[in-house]
């Protein structure tokens, strides 16, 4: 029992920088999200043809590996290339790889968001003289985001897990945490255990007070 | 003045606007019946472009409107619609402030000011701080009308703002487009309400397969109408 107490303690120690970088690149995501949701519906069409493609791209190839060509091809290709570059620290190309992953998630949440405000919204906005711009910044996008609020903390919920991928780029996370302990100790199973009773620890409460959240949400609109 | 001539609007398969020729005049209260699916909410659409008429011509006061002016000219054609539309997000308040604000510019504590008035106006003082969740249709119509007026226009275009109701709200409604009304406003009403048409309209247009059939005072058109296709849907509806 000591040895599963003493794998948890162990892997908690990972915790911090799980939910940190869960939490950057939440809003990274968030951010670019939205710039790629508008891109999308650009009427220009190279411009949503470039977001329609980096959306496919990155929804369609595992982050893992994602996350293997920033931290170590790219420096690589760099270097082949006469420029000398490195990564100051493996938390950069983490951060950037989680975050614009997201952005990729957030996107289509966002866009989803967008289509599902009222039609009659619009059609008032119009009527009152609003310009594009204006009924996008004071009807829309305040009443996407009221309706995607439950799916972007589904989005966190979700990263959170994903981010244990990181262990494989150098980030010492919850799972790097465990698998270090596990190595030098051969308690495996403990180890294991361990790092699985965190990431639940943190994503069991985030994903009740979604649902609550949701629920709230059903009840205003 | 609002002078719609040879409106047409198509959609797929469906000639919805068959050539729809209206004026209305300053302070003049112009209703359109006709059974559904006439054309004559789709007409009323063209006249603000929320529907793009394909052919035709729509002057305010004498000056075209056009793609290009479409975002001033609505500033002067405020629209009430039957599912209210009121912007759920906001309170009631923010709901008529919204447009002036930041479409014509108004300053704020101005705005609030004449938004209070305008609540007093359609009864409803009480409830600037409410959201449009939490009142009933008849309220939120009212408001919606409020949100209207605030843009000062020069007419209001009332698409069945009273077919959405519950029928015990229904006169709070008209009760206050009445007011309206006796006050000057000039207003065109797509409505299926026979009375309010008959009691408070200077002129009745009845609409069938999108064309005009007749047009006249209420009591042309309902007393003595001409058209059989008048008479026939006067006689189901009355």
């Amino acid at each position: 029992m000591e040895m599963y107490l003493k794998g948890f303690l162990i892997a908690l120690k990972g915790a911090p920088i799980t939910v940190g970088v869960s939490l950057v690149a939440v809003i990274i995501g968030t951010l670019f999200g939205l710039v790629f949701a508008l891109m999308k519906k650009s009427e220009t069409k190279i411009i949503s043809l470039f977001s329609k493609a980096y959306i496919e791209i990155v929804r369609g190839t595992p982050m893992i590996v994602q996350a293997l060509i920033m931290a170590y091809g790219i420096p690589v290709l760099l270097k082949e290339n006469g420029i000398d570059f490195n990564w100051p620290h493996l938390i950069i190309p983490a951060l950037v790889v989680c975050g614009l992953n997201s952005a990729a998630y957030m996107a289509e949440i966002i866009r989803g968001g967008i289509q599902a405000v009222d039609h009659g919204q619009i059609e008032a906005a119009q009527s009152l003289g609003m310009s594009k711009s204006q009924i996008n910044k004071l009807i829309i996008l305040p009443q996407a985001f009221r309706i995607v609020i439950p799916s972007m903390g589904n989005e966190f919920v979700t990263l959170i897990k994903e981010t244990s991928v990181l262990s494989y780029v150098g980030i010492v996370e919850i799972l790097r945490k465990a698998a270090l302990w596990s190595a030098a100790s051969l308690n495996i199973f403990p180890a294991y255990v361990g790092a699985a009773a965190v990431y639940l620890m943190l994503t069991y409460p985030l994903s009740k007070c979604v649902h609550a959240l949701e629920k709230h949400m059903a009840k205003e609109v | 003045m609002i002078k719609a001539s040879g409106i047409h609007k198509h959609f797929t398969n469906l000639h919805a606007v068959k050539g729809v020729d209206i004026t209305v005049n300053d302070g003049e209260v112009l209703c359109i019946i006709g059974p559904s699916g006439s054309g004559k909410s789709t007409f009323l659409r063209c006249l603000n472009m929320l529907e793009e008429p394909d052919e035709g011509t729509i002057e305010i006061d004498g000056e075209k409107v056009t793609k290009e002016n479409i975002q001033e000219m609505r500033t002067k054609m405020a629209m009430v619609f039957q599912n209210f539309n009121l912007f759920s997000h906001l309170n009631v308040l923010d709901n008529i402030t919204i447009a002036p604000i930041n479409v014509k510019g108004v300053a704020k504590e101005e705005a609030e000011k004449k938004a209070k008035d305008l609540l007093k106006l359609v009864g409803l003082e009480e409830k600037a701080e409410a959201f449009p969740r939490n009142l009933s249709g008849g309220q939120k119509q009212r408001v919606a009308i409020a949100r209207a007026l605030a843009m000062d226009p020069e007419i209001i275009l009332f698409d069945e703002p009273t077919s959405a109701l519950d029928p015990e709200m229904v006169g709070e409604v008209l009760d206050v487009m009445k007011e309206l009304a006796d006050e000057g406003m000039t207003m065109l009403v797509v409505t299926h309400e026979m009375g309010f048409a008959r009691e408070v309209s200077d002129k009745v247009v009845f609409m069938a397969d999108g064309k005009i059939i007749e047009t006249g005072s209420p009591v042309e058109i309902f007393d003595n109408p001409q058209n059989e296709r008048t008479k026939n849907f006067l006689a189901k509806v009355l």
